[in-house]
Parts: structure tokens; sequence; C-alpha cells
């Protein structure tokens, strides 16, 4: 299931944040040699996660509770990574508006597919329909490309540097009601569903479970 | 309830609190922003790191001087659970069980405060904090396609008050005249002199979609509506020259 999580929410789900911070580890460090720090635990974590940022973790928790998949958010009208390193992708530009949030540390467990990738991104486009968001801004690097591609979500890219596996660009995403129904059929679940998920955290108070 | 209207009288709205001098003015945009969502009340609460508040909106005034007489601020849900938050809020959703949020809410009903609300926080420089509400009686079901009608006006009128309220605060830093990027300026240049978003990412050699964040960042720092708008303030304000 989708869960939204706050900073200060995640020690709540001990086992889920862990296997997370430890799967971005994997992820960033291992795999995509990003110069990032690993703690004694084993877990990633970089001076976007402090709590006093708010950031907020859109998270796929497995069956046994442990982490599949993330992204965390953070409003551009406040600190971000893109305004903070990466702002000569844009010539220097910076990015301040109230509907465009950052997205950042996309990352998948081993083992989690397409379908997990396509249902993050599903509970992401229920956090911009329901929080008035007209663009999600992110930095991402070669590899990653090829899962925007497969899930049928790629984003318009606004900057480049680098070449081959190394290039790292930054994009913007959009609500699409074409780009939902293609991540509804990859991910494998229904509108409702994520509906729920989203509703469950920010919406009416639900009156069954 | 409001539920769709022409865009115009929100939008003169908006203006009208763009321009906005002095901070009692604040007070007679939110009874309009009232009358035009058709709810009983708005509300816009800013709270300083340093504890000091600030409001103004529609709340009967006895209520307003209750709140601060029984230093509510400690115990209001929507203040503690909206603080950690950037996402906006309905106020079901927040936690009220303890007996002291109960009370405070049952004091709130007793003045004139709806069941219904929905907060909308807003982070500005130096740890200041807003919340802009909306607050209305009604029962679930109509409070809800409420919401899902004016969710974006609502979010995007709190960022407007907020930076209003900024612009009036005296220890605010002085960061008030946001200097344009070079890309922003020749942006909304070539948008002053009549060209075309197609014809000036096509003169600056870039996408439509990068010049989109040029224009959109531009527009944030003017404090604009829309582009027209921040074209209009950029020239005003002598910030581009044509």
């Amino acid at each position: 299931m989708i869960r939204f999580l706050y900073a200060d929410e995640l020690q709540a789900y001990p086992l889920l944040s862990h296997t997370m911070f430890c799967d971005r580890a994997f992820q960033f460090k291992e795999r995509l040699k990003w110069d990032v720090t690993v703690d004694e635990n084993g877990e990633e974590r970089d001076q976007y996660d402090a709590p006093s940022l708010r950031p907020l973790y859109v998270i796929w928790e497995r069956p046994d509770g442990r982490h599949g998949g993330s992204m965390r958010f953070l409003p551009t009208t406040g600190r971000t990574m893109i305004n903070e390193h990466f702002s000569h992708l844009l010539d220097g530009q910076t990015v301040s508006d109230e509907h465009t949030w950052e997205c950042t540390r996309f990352c998948l467990a081993a083992g989690s597919g397409t379908d997990v990738a396509s249902t993050l991104m599903l509970a992401g486009s229920a956090l911009m329909k329901g929080q008035g968001v007209e663009h999600f801004i992110a930095v991402f690097d070669a590899p990653m490309t090829r899962v925007y591609r497969m899930v049928g979500s790629a984003p318009k890219v606004l900057g480049s540097t680098g070449e081959g596996r190394t290039k790292t660009s930054i994009g913007l995403w959009t609500y699409t009601a074409a780009s939902k129904a293609q991540l509804l059929s990859k991910a494998g679940i229904s509108a409702d569903v994520v509906n729920w998920w989203y509703q469950r955290k920010f919406g009416r108070a639900s009156k069954a479970a | 309830m409001k539920r769709r209207r022409a865009a115009t009288a929100f939008n003169t709205i908006l203006k009208a609190l763009e321009r906005t001098t002095e901070l009692p003015q604040l007070q007679l945009i939110s009874e309009q922003l009232r009358d035009y969502f058709e709810v009983d009340h708005i509300v816009y609460h800013w709270v300083s790191g340093s504890g000091t508040q600030y409001g103004c909106g529609t709340y009967d005034d006895a209520w307003v001087q209750r709140y601060v007489d029984q230093d509510y601020l400690r115990v209001d849900p929507v203040v503690l659970g909206c603080f950690q938050r950037f996402t906006a809020v309905d106020w079901k959703k927040l936690n009220w069980t303890s007996k002291a949020a109960r009370g405070f809410l049952e004091d709130a009903q007793a003045h004139g405060v709806g069941n219904q609300g929905f907060s909308v926080p807003v982070h500005g420089p130096n740890g200041q904090f807003a919340l802009f509400s909306v607050n209305h009686d009604s029962d679930d079901d109509t409070w809800f396609e409420f919401i899902e009608n004016n969710r974006r006006n609502l979010i995007l009128v709190a960022h407007y008050f907020n930076e209003k309220a900024l612009e009036f605060e005296p220890d605010r830093a002085p960061e008030a005249t946001a200097a344009l990027s070079p890309r922003e300026v020749d942006a909304m240049t070539f948008l002053a002199m009549g060209y075309s978003r197609a014809q000036v990412a096509d003169t600056l050699s870039i996408s439509e979609h990068t010049l989109r964040v040029y224009i959109e960042s531009a527009r944030h720092k003017l404090g604009a509506a829309n582009t027209t708008h921040a074209v209009a303030r950029a020239l005003q304000n002598g910030l581009i020259v044509i």
C-alpha cells in the first residue's frame, strides 16, 4: 500500500523507514555511485531529510511492512536541492513557485518493478491533484530516464549536464489524464484504490476502515 | 456555498489584494473572499517564531479576543497540526482527542465558528509561519464538494495573503523587490514586446517548457497573478525596459 508520511511521522514506522533509508543507500551509493553519506546503520540520509524542513515521503509499503519504493517532496517556495545544488543546470536559475514541488530520492527496492514505479507516480499525481500542484520538478540521471519511459511518464527535460550514464538532468512533470490512464494499466490497480490511499491521509475522514 | 463561477470575480479580489498598501485593507479583502466563496469565515493567522501573532478575518471579535486571552495558540489543533506540514489540511483530519482540544472546539463553536474547516499552511523566510483558513457550517458531503471545487484558488490566495503580510512586517529582512535573473529579464522583455511564447522560446534558443519555468519564476518573484500581470509589474518596477 501507499503511505504518505512526513519526516516526523516516520518514527511510527521503524521497519518501513529503516528499510527505505537502506534501499536508498543501495540505490544511490552502491548502484549509481553518488557521493552520498551512509551512516553506521546502513542508512542514506541527507540534509533535506531533516524534520525541520518538513519533507513529505510517498512510500510503497510491501505486505511484510518493508519499503518497496519511495520518493520525497519539498515545496519549491522553501529550501530545495535544485535551488541549492543544481541551479547550474538551469543557467543559474532558481525555481520558487507555490504550484511546483521538488521530488527527490526516487528509489526502488531490489525486486520492485515497473508496477511499483507506476504506483508511486500515481500516488504523486493524486498528491498533485489534491494539493493544487501543477508540476513536479526533479533531478535525475540517465538510468532513471529508462524507468520513467517504461512507466509512460517521461518528464520534459529543462537542462542537463554530463554524458552517457553520468548525464544528470532536471525534468518537469505535469499531470495529464492520458499519462494517468497509462500508469494505472502499468500499476495494475484501480483509480479508486489510489484515491482511497490519498483520502485516508489528506481527504475527508473515512467512516469505514 | 460557492460551486463554480467565472474566474473574473476571484481575479478582481486577487488584484485588489495585490494593490493593498495598508494592513487594515487585508481585513476588507478577507470579507470579500468570504462573500465570494459563500462561506461563514475566512481567516488569515500569522504565527511568528517569536510567538507573536497577527490575524485578520471574519471571526467574531469576541472570539478573537477569547483566543488571545485563553492562549489557545498552545491548544489549537489546527496550528499544532499544520506547523510541521506544507500540505493543505481538512480540520477533521486533525487530532481533536485531547481534553483541551475538545474544550477549545466547544468554545469556538459557541462563538460562531463552523464545524468544517480547511487550512493552508504557508512557510515564509526565517521560520515565519501562517495559516489561511476557510470555515463553514455544513454537512460533510457539501463541504467535501466545496473543497474539491475551490481547493486550487484557496491555496493560491493563501500564498498571496502571506506575501502581502510579509511586505507589511517591519522586521522583515530587506529583500522586498526580488531581482530577476538575466534569463527572466530576457523572457519578460520579449513578452512585453508582444512576442508569443513560441517566438520568445525560439529567440532565446530554449524550449517552451524551459521558458515556462523562467516565466513562472519571474511571476512568483513579482507576486503576479498571471503572465500579463507579471509583465506589467516588471515594467512598473523598472525591472525591464522596452
